[in-house]
């Protein structure tokens, strides 16, 4: 009897769910163009893109996570361990195209090491996700301290630099690979067996459990994932930089990333989420710091305002 | 005398849908009105209605005579009308006394809890139902009875005059329900009047003086239970005769093959030593009472538990399974007991729901959700699950909708050996029979079919042979004549 009636609904919470931080998006886009001279320069939008794809591509992963109702505190630290280790191999190499290579390989290999495991303390140790990573991100830290002597790791390869500042039709690399893992990642939730059980296992992890999916495998899968989310953005800032800080490097991205997740109504509990919603997520974060900037509002007051944004995005998604 | 509740030309519309249509009815103190409709008829919302969950959109509810209206549950409380809900809120961690308290706790003249007051209050409640309870147990180390006792004693902590209760006798068992029925009466001697709202026509007829059929969000009859038999009642339920309920019982063909056999099956704490051997194309009944292992033994074939002893014969090959996706692959299905919290996921569409576990048929490495929308689409036409379209969330579905979606399930990757445990605990009468008759068609087609039941008339009227269990071991199989109610109590309860 309330058939057509709850049809209606979920195609309406639909649309909010998976339009709604896209239309946020467009507004914000539009008021800050209006409001701002030098933020509409087609250079300073780039760069706004270009901030928000290091700790973007670790949100995608992110999403995945909490897709399958965990979370990963981890990923900031496990980027200044994954980014100081491959370049420390690097710099032991003299052939620049082969350092390259091999740091770019350890950079991601900590990464998908670093976040299996991850996935082994919560799959198989069934240990709470918070908790687990919460131990790991100041393991990984530690590790990342020791390795560097606390200090900052500095590349001398010429390749890595190069690549860090590299640009292709105008975009620059980062951008390009996170728009990238945002259609792998898409696809992956959306189109495949992996997504479906995915979504399955956090939605009801013993009704998933009772139909045969192999659920510890899936949630290990997707820590494993958002390793190498890490390991690729580890690769990226520190060829932008040119080196990695063992103290700082990637430091509070995991709320970033949590964050970007919660505005692009990705549902905390598990079960359901979109990738494409993190993205606008990730991009709202990066517009109001930076035309907070433009506005001249201290830097130690921008904190409060990204609070604002992330609190108010979860009341308007809890309004349906 | 007065009447306790009068309920005159009740409307409620959910967006202009109507749900319930000029309901009135009256209810004397201390007097149990059976409350029964087929899923859907509006006895939630009739509830909901009256706990103060829901408003009306017109008519009058009158308590005492006065007109009330409750804008919350605790409104409903505070004026005399409690409900045990078919899903408790208790809270496990905390104790039975807790529990009973829970936001109202009797304090010291310090502000502290009075524990002494709350414990001593509690037993003499307890004492009071003739439930025999430590107040300091935590609630989760109770089973569902003992915790549906608590939900009483709470309400009547609360001085109850109404208690309403939603089919509380699905989780019970027969001795279980006796000592429920025996509290309902005590009750009803003091003055307590009670909706019992319940699809088991039987025990309408045993418990209640009078009884409501809702059909269609109308009162179709009302009548004094005397007067009225269980089929007269069903029949008033669906508006038509029903058709048999059961569709008839049939041995398996004389030369059907074993398809599965257990030899001293043990899973330690938990069964001990079960052996039987299941035919193809045979409906072999489990019968016994809750905790005695037929879950478990369920669970142990479809891989969810290890065996530590034993031996399990599948097809002519010893299986082994150590996870349900090896038990599936080898072409086992279980239908969970535990519909919501094992069986469906209420927020994932129909279709979605029916290949969960056949996925990998749908596409290595993409799904191809066109298959899978025409398996959906086949599913529903063949069970007729009514559901607007395949992409509807099965929350909306009814609980026979989405007994049927869980059967689906089961089903997709064409199972040699289907475990329904309890299949029509929830489910409406006419689902109910048409689940019989999808079991015993899918017997037909060969298929195995293990029927776990607490209903032993299910047994009865589905089985030639039931296996009976008792506290995680065989306590023996019947066949034949001897499917019958007094043998299976009699091994189920141990007095043979």
């Amino acid at each position: 009897m309330t058939k057509s009636l709850s049809f209606q609904k979920n195609h309406w919470n639909r649309f909010l769910r998976e339009g709604g931080p896209w239309l946020a998006l467009a507004v914000l886009l539009v008021v800050c163009c209006l409001s701002s001279e030098s933020f509409r320069q087609p250079q300073n939008l780039l760069n706004i893109m270009r901030q928000v794809s290091y700790s973007g591509i670790i949100a995608l992963g992110m999403t995945l996570i909490i897709i399958g109702g965990g979370i990963d505190l981890a990923v900031g630290s496990l980027l200044a361990l994954s980014g100081v280790l491959g370049i420390m191999v690097m710099n032991q190499v003299a052939d620049p195209l082969v350092g390259l290579m091999l740091g770019a390989g350890v950079a991601l290999a900590v990464g998908i090491g670093g976040g299996a495991l991850n996935g082994l303390l919560v799959a198989a140790g069934r240990i709470p996700p918070f908790i687990a990573t919460l131990g790991t991100l100041s393991i990984f830290r530690s590790l990342a301290l020791y390795a560097a002597d606390a200090g900052l790791v500095s590349s001398g390869n010429d390749h890595f630099r190069r690549l860090g500042a590299a640009a292709w039709l105008g975009v620059p690399v980062p951008v390009w690979v996170l728009l990238a893992t945002a259609v792998i990642f898409s696809i992956l939730l959306n189109r495949t067996r992996f997504g479906r059980h995915l979504c399955a296992v956090g939605s009801n992890e013993r009704v998933a459990h009772y139909a045969a999916i192999r659920t510890g495998r899936i949630r290990f899968l997707t820590y494993v994932l958002a390793g190498a989310a890490v390991g690729i953005s580890a690769l990226l800032l520190g060829g932008r930089l040119n080196s990695i800080s063992s103290t700082n490097a990637g430091l509070s991205y995991e709320l970033d990333a949590i964050a970007a997740v919660i505005i692009g109504g990705t549902a905390m509990a598990g079960g359901r989420g979109s990738v494409w919603g993190t993205l606008a997520g990730i991009l709202i974060l990066g517009i109001v710091s930076n035309v907070l900037d433009m506005w001249g509002v201290s830097v130690n007051l921008q904190g409060a305002v990204k609070g604002a944004v992330i609190i108010g995005a979860v009341l308007i998604q809890r309004k349906r | 005398m007065a009447d306790l509740l009068t309920i005159e030309n009740l409307d409620k519309d959910y967006s202009g849908v109507p749900v319930l249509e000029g309901v009135s009815l009256t209810l004397a103190p201390g007097t149990i009105l059976g409350l029964i409709g087929e899923n859907g008829a509006g006895k939630s919302t009739l509830i909901k209605c009256l706990n103060g969950l829901e408003h009306c959109c017109g008519g009058r509810i009158l308590l005492d005579g006065h007109p009330v209206s409750f804008r919350n549950t605790a409104q409903a409380v505070a004026a005399g009308i409690s409900t045990v809900p078919q899903e408790f809120n208790l809270i496990g961690e905390l104790s039975v006394c807790e529990n009973l308290f829970l936001g109202r706790e009797p304090r010291t003249r310090f502000g502290l809890l009075d524990r002494s007051r709350m414990r001593a209050e509690a037993r003499r409640l307890l004492a009071e139902l003739r439930a025999d309870l430590d107040p300091d147990r935590r609630v989760e180390t109770l089973n569902v009875a003992e915790k549906q006792f608590v939900e009483i004693a709470r309400a009547l902590s609360q001085n109850c005059r109404l208690l309403i209760m939603d089919e509380p006798t699905t989780v019970l068992n027969n001795p279980e329900t006796e000592l429920l029925f025996d509290i309902m009466r005590k009750l009803r001697a003091t003055g307590v009047s009670i909706i019992f709202v319940s699809h088991k026509l039987r025990e309408v007829k045993s418990i209640c003086d009078e009884v409501a059929v809702l059909r269609d969000g109308r009162i179709v009859g009302r009548d004094a239970t005397a007067k009225l038999e269980p089929d007269a009642m069903a029949r008033m339920m669906v508006g038509r005769e029903l058709s048999r309920k059961f569709p008839p019982r049939k041995a398996p063909p004389e030369n059907a093959p074993v398809l599965l056999a257990l030899e001293h099956v043990s899973v330690a704490g938990v069964l001990e030593d079960i052996s039987f051997e299941l035919h193809r194309g045979e409906i072999l009944g489990v019968a016994g009472l809750g905790g005695s292992g037929r879950s478990e033994m369920a669970e142990t074939i479809y891989g969810l538990r290890r065996m530590t002893g034993g031996r399990m014969i599948l097809d002519g090959r010893e299986v082994r399974f150590r996870s349900a996706p090896q038990a599936v692959a080898a072409g086992v299905a279980l239908l969970a007991e535990d519909r919501q919290g094992a069986g469906v996921l209420l927020d994932f569409p129909l279709e979605e729901n029916i290949t969960l576990t056949s996925l990998p048929r749908y596409g290595r490495w993409f799904i191809d959700r066109k298959a899978e929308r025409g398996r959906a689409e086949f599913y529903r036409e063949r069970f007729s699950i009514r559901a607007a379209d395949t992409r509807t969330p099965v929350r909306s579905l009814s609980g026979g909708n989405q007994q049927k979606v869980a059967i689906a399930k089961g089903l997709d990757p064409s199972p040699k050996l289907f475990i329904f445990d309890e299949p029509t605990r929830g489910v409406d009468v006419g689902a109910r029979s048409e689940v019989y008759h999808f079991i015993r068609h899918l017997a037909d087609e060969g298929v195995s079919c293990l029927l776990i039941s607490s209903d032993l008339e299910e047994i009865i009227g589905m089985c030639r042979r039931a296996l009976v269990m008792r506290g995680g071991r065989l306590a023996g199989i019947v066949e034949e004549d001897a499917v019958n109610e007094e043998e299976i109590m009699y091994l189920a309860t141990g007095v043979k």
